[in-house]
C-alpha cells in the first residue's frame, strides 16, 4: 500500500515537473538575441544632463551607468540601489553621504572608472561650466561639497538634510561621464557616447534607428543578456502599434492607449504580455488667481467639487491613458495619500451629489450666476488631454457652468501658460522618479511653473519642512498638510486623474518591469529574450 | 368678354413658383434630389432641439461605445454621447459655417469682380494680381494657415474658409461683368451721372446674379467639406460642440475596428451634404445658363 502511495506520489511529482519545467526554463535568463523597440521621439543631443525627453533615455541609457539606480525589480520605481556605487553610508545628521564605488569598472575605451569621473559628472550637473546647460542643477541646491578621498570613494556633504537626496542620485539622467573628456570639452557628450554601461555604441542614423551591442567587458558579469538592441524611431502611434503587431518591434517603452492594447491583445493573443502601472504623470487644472471669479477660493473649490473622479476612473480608463484617483503622489508609492485621507479632500468624496450641491452653494455665495461661462484652454494633444477636457467640461456643466474649450497647439501651450493668458487651463506634470520634492516643487510661489500666480507662504514652509524632515512619519505628516492646503483649503490647482501606463509587449521580452516612470529601467542589462 | 378676361389672367406668384419647382423636378431630377437633401439638412438644423433624442454634449458613461440599437439608432461615441443627436446638431455647425463662409466669400468676390470689371485699368490690374496671389495658395493650405493665425472659433473658421473663396468668385464674376460693362444701359447710367456705387450695385450686380448663385451653391459644398477637414485636423470647431468633421477624429479613429459607427455615420453625412450641394449647384447652373436652358 505504502509503495503504491509512493509510486503515485512520484508520478504526480513527475507530471508536475514535466508541466512546470519548460516554464521554469523560460524564466531563467537566456543570453542572445536583439531587442528591437520603437521610440516615439528622437534625441535632440546625446547628453542626458541637459535633455528632458525620453527620446534620449530610451536609446542612450544602455550605454551608461549612474551612481545609484532604482531597483529594476521594484514596481514602484522608488527604491534606490547601487549601480556604480557598491554600498553607501549616511551620517547620523543625514548631511554626509559616503559611497563606495565598484572596482573593475571600465569605460568602453578600456580606461578605469574612478571617483574622479563621478565627481566630474556631478560637477557638470550641479555647477555646469559657462555655456553648458544642466537642466537639473537646482535639484542639488543642498549639496555643499563633493569629495573624493580615494579612487573608489565619493562623499557628498549637504548643507541640510534632504529626504530626496538618495533618489536624486538614482536619477536616470545622471549618466557618469569620463572626467578627462569633460575636462577637455564639456560639450563632447552632446554628440558622442563613452560610458561604462552594458552596451557599446554602434550607430545612430537620424530619423531611422540607433544600435547598441553587448559590452563584453561589462563589470556585472553575465550581463547584459542581449547581444544587441535596436531602437527604431517611429513617431506615428499607429505605426508603432503596427510594428509590435507585425512583430517588427518587441516593445515600445513609453506606453500605448487602451484601444491599442485591446487591438494588440486581440490580434496576437498569448504572444503579447501586457504590463500596466499608474504613471507618474498627471493632468491638473490651473485657475488664474488674478482673474475673476477664480481669485475666489470658493469658486476654485466648486470646480474641483464638481468632478466625479471615481466614475471617471472606471470609464475614462477604457478610452484614455488615465485611471487612478490620486493626490499629490502616485498611488502605491511610499508617500501616496491613503484612500481614507484622500476621500476627505474636496472633490474626492464618494457622494457626488453632496459634492455638487456644495459646489452650487459655493458658486452662489461667490456671486457666480447659473450658466456662467468661461473658456478652458487645453493642449492640442490627443491623449489624454482631449478626453479629459471633454470630461471636465461635462462635469462643470453639472454645476451650472457653461464652459467653452479652446485648444492651444502643443508647441504654443507652454508659452500661453507662462504668459498667464488663461482663466482656467489644463496643466501637466510628468516626473522621472516618484518623489515629493521633485513632484510638488512646482507649487511653490517662486516656481516657474506657478502659472496660476498663487502666493501661499504656508505652503512654501510646509514644502521645506517635508523636504528636510528626518523621519518618514514626520515627512508624511507635512506632506498631508501640504496636500490639504493645495487641493482642499486653497485649491490653488487640482488634479484630475493619474495617467496610466500600458505596455503591451512581445511575450518573448523578459526581465523588464513597468514602473510609474517611462524614464526608469532603461539600461536593458536585465532584459532578455525567451525563445 | 368675361371669358376673354379669364383667359388672360396672370398666374399668382405662388403658382408660378410651384410651376417652376415642378419644372425643375421634371427636368433636373438629380438636382431635385440634392435640393431635398439640403432641405432635410435645414429642417434638421432648425428643429434640432425638438427632434434630437438626447443632449448632444451630455456624457453618459453607462452607454459608452454602444452599437446602433432601438435606444441609440446610430449608436454612441466613446463618451456615451448619442451619435444621431450629434449628427443632427452637427448639421447646424455645417450650415452656419458653410453658409457663412460661402455667402461672405461669394458676395465679397462678386463685389470685387464687378468693381474690377467696371473700373478697369490700373484698379483692375491691381485687384486681379492680388486675386492671383490668393489663388496661388491651395484652398486647404490657405484656410489652415488662416486658422492657425486667427485661432479656431466659429467666426474665425468662417473667415478662414471665406478668404480663399473670394478670388475664385471674383474671377468668374469679373468675366461676366466685363460684357455687362459695355451694355447701353450702363453707358446710359454713366451719362445720367449716377455714382459708381449706384451703377455697380443697382445696374451691374443684379445682372451677374445667376453666376453669383451658381458660385454660391458650388462654394457651399466646398465650405462644408473644408470645415469638416479643419475640424478633423483639430483646427476647426472644438469639443464638445458637435461637428461632423470633429466626430471623425480622435476616438473614432482609435475605435474604428470595434465601434465603426462612430466614423461611418458622420462620414456619410459629410459625403451626402457635399454631394447634395454639388448636385443642386450643377442643376442650378444648367437651369440658369441660357445656353443650357433648352437641353
Amino acid at each position: 500500500m505504502l509503495n503504491r502511495i509512493n509510486a503515485l506520489f512520484m508520478l504526480a511529482v513527475g507530471i508536475v515537473m514535466a508541466l512546470v519545467w519548460p516554464a521554469m526554463a523560460q524564466d531563467k535568463p537566456r543570453s542572445g538575441g536583439e531587442l528591437i523597440f520603437a521610440v516615439p521621439s528622437e534625441p535632440p543631443s546625446y547628453d542626458a544632463h541637459q535633455e528632458e525627453t525620453f527620446g534620449v533615455i530610451h536609446p542612450v541609457a544602455p550605454h551608461y551607468n549612474t551612481l545609484l539606480r532604482t531597483d529594476p525589480t521594484d514596481k514602484t520605481g522608488t527604491k534606490p540601489v547601487g549601480d556604480l556605487a557598491e554600498s553607501w553610508t549616511i551620517s547620523s545628521d543625514q548631511k554626509t553621504y559616503t559611497f563606495k564605488l565598484r572596482s573593475g569598472v571600465k569605460f568602453h575605451d578600456g580606461s578605469d572608472m574612478t571617483s574622479k569621473d563621478v565627481k566630474a559628472s556631478y560637477d557638470k550637473i550641479m555647477k555646469p561650466p559657462a555655456g553648458v546647460k544642466s537642466l537639473r542643477a537646482a535639484s542639488y541646491g543642498a549639496v555643499e561639497s563633493v569629495e573624493t578621498p580615494d579612487a573608489h570613494t565619493i562623499v557628498f556633504k549637504l548643507k541640510w538634510p534632504e529626504s530626496s537626496f538618495l533618489l536624486n542620485l538614482a536619477s536616470p539622467w545622471n549618466f557618469i561621464y569620463k572626467a578627462d573628456i569633460l575636462a577637455k570639452d564639456p560639450h563632447w557628450y552632446e554628440k558622442n557616447i563613452m560610458g561604462t554601461g552594458p552596451f557599446l555604441f554602434v550607430e545612430h542614423v537620424r530619423g531611422s534607428h540607433w544600435v547598441g551591442k553587448k559590452n563584453p567587458n561589462y563589470w556585472d558579469k553575465g550581463k547584459p543578456y542581449l547581444d544587441s538592441y535596436r531602437a527604431l524611431f517611429i513617431k506615428s502611434s499607429s505605426a508603432q502599434v503596427a510594428a509590435v503587431r507585425g512583430e517588427r518591434a518587441h516593445i515600445q517603452f513609453r506606453g500605448f492607449t487602451p484601444a491599442d492594447r485591446d487591438s494588440l491583445v486581440k490580434a496576437l493573443g498569448n504572444k503579447i504580455t501586457v504590463q500596466e502601472s499608474p504613471w507618474d504623470c498627471v493632468l491638473m487644472v490651473n485657475m488664474h488667481h488674478d482673474k475673476k471669479p477664480f481669485d475666489d477660493k470658493r469658486v476654485r473649490r466648486a470646480l474641483t467639487l464638481a468632478l466625479d473622479r471615481y466614475t471617471a476612473s472606471k470609464n475614462l480608463s477604457r478610452i484614455a491613458i488615465v485611471q487612478d484617483v490620486a493626490g499629490i503622489q502616485v498611488p502605491g508609492t511610499p508617500w501616496a495619500t491613503p484612500p481614507e485621507d484622500l476621500e476627505k479632500l474636496a472633490g474626492y468624496g464618494r457622494d457626488i451629489n453632496a459634492s455638487r450641491a456644495e459646489a452650487r452653494k459655493l458658486l452662489k455665495e461667490a456671486g457666480v450666476p447659473e450658466g456662467f461661462s468661461f473658456t478652458f484652454k487645453n493642449r492640442g494633444v490627443p491623449q489624454p488631454y482631449e478626453p479629459v477636457g471633454i470630461w471636465l467640461i461635462d462635469q462643470w456643466k453639472q454645476i451650472g457652468l457653461n464652459v467653452k474649450q479652446e485648444i492651444v497647439e502643443a508647441s504654443a501651450f507652454h508659452s500661453m501658460l507662462k504668459r498667464g493668458d488663461f482663466e482656467v487651463s489644463m496643466d501637466f506634470q510628468c516626473g522621472f522618479i516618484v518623489e515629493p520634492d521633485l513632484d510638488i516643487a512646482r507649487f511653490l510661489a517662486v516656481s516657474d511653473a506657478n502659472y496660476g500666480k498663487h502666493k501661499d507662504k504656508v505652503m512654501d514652509e510646509l514644502y521645506l519642512k517635508q523636504a528636510r524632515a528626518t523621519s518618514p512619519e514626520e515627512r508624511k505628516k507635512y506632506l498631508r498638510q501640504f496636500e490639504k492646503r493645495l487641493l482642499d483649503e486653497e485649491v490653488h490647482v487640482f488634479y484630475t486623474l493619474q495617467w496610466h501606463r500600458i505596455i503591451p509587449h512581445n511575450a518573448k521580452v523578459r526581465g523588464w518591469m513597468v514602473t510609474p516612470s517611462h524614464y526608469l529601467n532603461q539600461q536593458l542589462d536585465t532584459v532578455w529574450l525567451a525563445q | 368678354m368675361s371669358e376673354l378676361v379669364v383667359g388672360l389672367e396672370v398666374p399668382s406668384r405662388g403658382s408660378r413658383l410651384r410651376a417652376a419647382c415642378g419644372d425643375f423636378i421634371r427636368r433636373r431630377p438629380l438636382g431635385a434630389i440634392g435640393a431635398a437633401v439640403i432641405l432635410l439638412m435645414f429642417a434638421a438644423a432648425l428643429t434640432a432641439p425638438l427632434i434630437s433624442p438626447y443632449d448632444p454634449v451630455q456624457v453618459h458613461f453607462a452607454a459608452m461605445l454602444a452599437p446602433p440599437s432601438a435606444e441609440h439608432w446610430l449608436g454612441t461615441d466613446s463618451f456615451g454621447r448619442d451619435v444621431l443627436s450629434r449628427l443632427i446638431y452637427g448639421s447646424q455647425t455645417a450650415l452656419i459655417v458653410g453658409f457663412g463662409a460661402s455667402l461672405l466669400g461669394a458676395t465679397i468676390g462678386a463685389l470685387i469682380g464687378v468693381a474690377s470689371a467696371y473700373f478697369g485699368g490700373r484698379i483692375d490690374l491691381l485687384l486681379q494680381r492680388f486675386m492671383d496671389v490668393l489663388l496661388s495658395f491651395p484652398l486647404i493650405i490657405l484656410a489652415l494657415a488662416l486658422v492657425a493665425i486667427l485661432g479656431n472659433s466659429i467666426p474665425n473658421l468662417i473667415v478662414a474658409i471665406m478668404i480663399p473663396m473670394v478670388p475664385r468668385c471674383a474671377l468668374v464674376i469679373r468675366s461676366s461683368a466685363l460684357s455687362i460693362r459695355e451694355m447701353p444701359y450702363v453707358d446710359a447710367a454713366r451719362a445720367a451721372g449716377f455714382t459708381h456705387s449706384r451703377i455697380i450695385l443697382r445696374h451691374m450686380l443684379p445682372n451677374v446674379m445667376a453666376t453669383y448663385l451658381v458660385m454660391l451653391t458650388a462654394f457651399l459644398g466646398q465650405a462644408i467639406l473644408l470645415e469638416a477637414s479643419l475640424s478633423f485636423l483639430g483646427l476647426g470647431v472644438q469639443e464638445p460642440l458637435p461637428a461632423w468633421g470633429l466626430m471623425l477624429r480622435g476616438a473614432a479613429v482609435e475605435f474604428a475596428e470595434t465601434a465603426p459607427w462612430m466614423a461611418i455615420f458622420p462620414g456619410v453625412a459629410i459625403s451626402l451634404a457635399v454631394f447634395a450641394f454639388n448636385l443642386f449647384g450643377d442643376s442650378l447652373r444648367d437651369a440658369l445658363d441660357p445656353r443650357l436652358r433648352t437641353q
